[in-house]
């Protein structure tokens, strides 16, 4: 009964110590270290499973998506912009590229995004990168992403890109985009828009100081130095493209 | 014996993650208690800000099937099939079926935002917050099959899993909850 008492007591000083540990060190490390010293000490026992001892495989995203991939070669296309103008992926033929962006007027993730989507442009434009934003969405279901309310936001916000209405909703399956906002970074190589990156804008939606990682600047800095961006590929929460059921 | 020490053990680690999500955010936490309920008098969720402090919930080892879905207040579609997932937890509780609503809403929408809506829909399975900003970083450990949108609903036990991006209808999703059974 001593030795069972002695070891209760050591599982528990060990726990607490990590306990302790975490706590004071809780703001960006995960907990693992923590985890991995309670594993051990279950181990001889044999433990039952330990819900965290999972959390170690950290798979990176691979595009596994539909559409256009890494690589790909983008078709031309033509959509209306909130001028009235239509405008064509061709018309970009003189940039190095395009900042390709899927967005709408009524997601919260892309109207926390839209003043960074204004840098973006405002920042790689004069460097030959300018945004083409595109809206994807079906009005139908999503009445605020229709062609007025983008022009009204568009206004509010001081676009100075082209924001172009995929209406018939047949050039966003072609990218194989799901959600807004989602970015393809587009590279001219020799008037072939060629796919560089896609996915995220950057590692925190929700404050543009908090961002540890910015994807696309960080992309455009690679491809402008003639690498491949690292990450080419991210994944990122983002509101569903809204098309008609049935 | 060893049973009631490592139970302890299991304790003692939830409640240490818990304490590191609260450490963060303290302030705008309401009260985070790990293996509480949403009680009908005071709503108390589970908050995570950590996918890592979380992820345990995708990977329980019991003999139960759980139904994980990952919502958000904001999100149209999410919120339109949220009666469904509830009409599942009512139906198949008896059958060993967990509903899990997992929302992705801002944790500082937590206390003006998720916990009224929670309590206005009269939700009865459990919700839980996860607001992890560093998406890239978790979204393919729930499934590499998630663009990153939402709806999506991970249905799992301990022999296999199944995970969909799409809204259901409560055909569909009961459909999925049978072969499971």
């Amino acid at each position: 009964m001593k030795t069972i008492i002695q070891f209760v007591l050591c599982i528990l000083v060990l726990g607490l110590a990590a306990c302790n540990n975490s706590s004071t060190t809780a703001q960006k490390q995960a907990t693992t270290p923590e985890v991995k010293t309670a594993e051990k000490s279950t181990k001889p026992e044999k433990s039952t499973v330990m819900p965290a001892a999972k959390t170690n495989v950290a798979p990176q995203p691979k595009p596994n998506k539909k559409g256009y991939n890494i690589g790909d070669v983008v078709a031309d296309f033509t959509l209306k912009n909130i001028d009235g103008n239509m405008v064509s992926l061709a018309d970009y033929k003189d940039e190095k590229g395009v900042i390709l962006i899927f967005t709408c007027n009524h997601c919260p993730y892309a109207v926390m995004y839209e003043d960074r989507i204004n840098d973006l442009h405002n920042t790689f434009a004069a460097k030959g990168y300018p945004v083409l934003a595109i809206n994807p969405n079906d009005p139908e279901v999503q009445p605020q992403d229709d062609m007025p309310n983008m022009k009204k936001r568009a206004a509010e916000k001081g676009f100075k890109f082209a924001y172009i209405f995929d209406d018939k909703q047949e050039i966003f399956p072609k990218f194989g985009a799901t959600r807004t906002p989602e970015v393809y970074l587009l590279q001219n190589e020799g008037g072939a828009m060629k796919v560089t990156y896609s996915g995220a804008i950057d590692d925190n939606h929700k404050d543009a100081k908090a961002v540890n990682v910015k994807y696309v600047e960080n992309a455009i800095e690679a491809v402008t130095n003639g690498s491949n961006p690292d990450p080419n590929f991210t994944k990122a929460i983002g509101c569903t493209i809204k098309v008609k059921k049935g | 014996m060893i049973k009631a020490l490592l139970s302890l053990l299991m304790l003692l680690l939830i409640g240490c993650s818990a304490s590191t999500s609260a450490t963060q955010e303290s302030a705008t936490m309401s009260k985070v208690q790990p293996e509480t309920e949403a009680t009908t008098e005071s709503t108390e969720i589970q908050s995570y800000l950590k996918f890592d402090d979380f992820e345990h919930h995708l990977h329980q080892e019991d003999d139960k099937i759980y139904v994980i879905n990952f919502w958000a207040t904001w999100c149209k579609p999410c919120v339109k099939e949220l009666p469904y997932f509830e009409q599942i937890q009512a139906q198949y509780k008896n059958k060993n079926v967990e509903v899990i609503l997992v929302s992705l809403d801002d944790i500082k929408k937590l206390n003006n935002k998720v916990i009224p809506f929670v309590k206005e829909k009269n939700l009865q399975s459990t919700v839980i917050l996860l607001d992890d900003a560093d998406y890239n970083s978790w979204i393919d450990k729930v499934s590499p099959q998630w663009s990153g949108a939402i709806p999506v609903t991970l249905f799992y036990n301990k022999n296999k899993r199944e995970f969909y991006e799409q809204e259901f209808d409560y055909q569909e999703l009961e459909h999925i909850v049978k072969t499971f059974l």
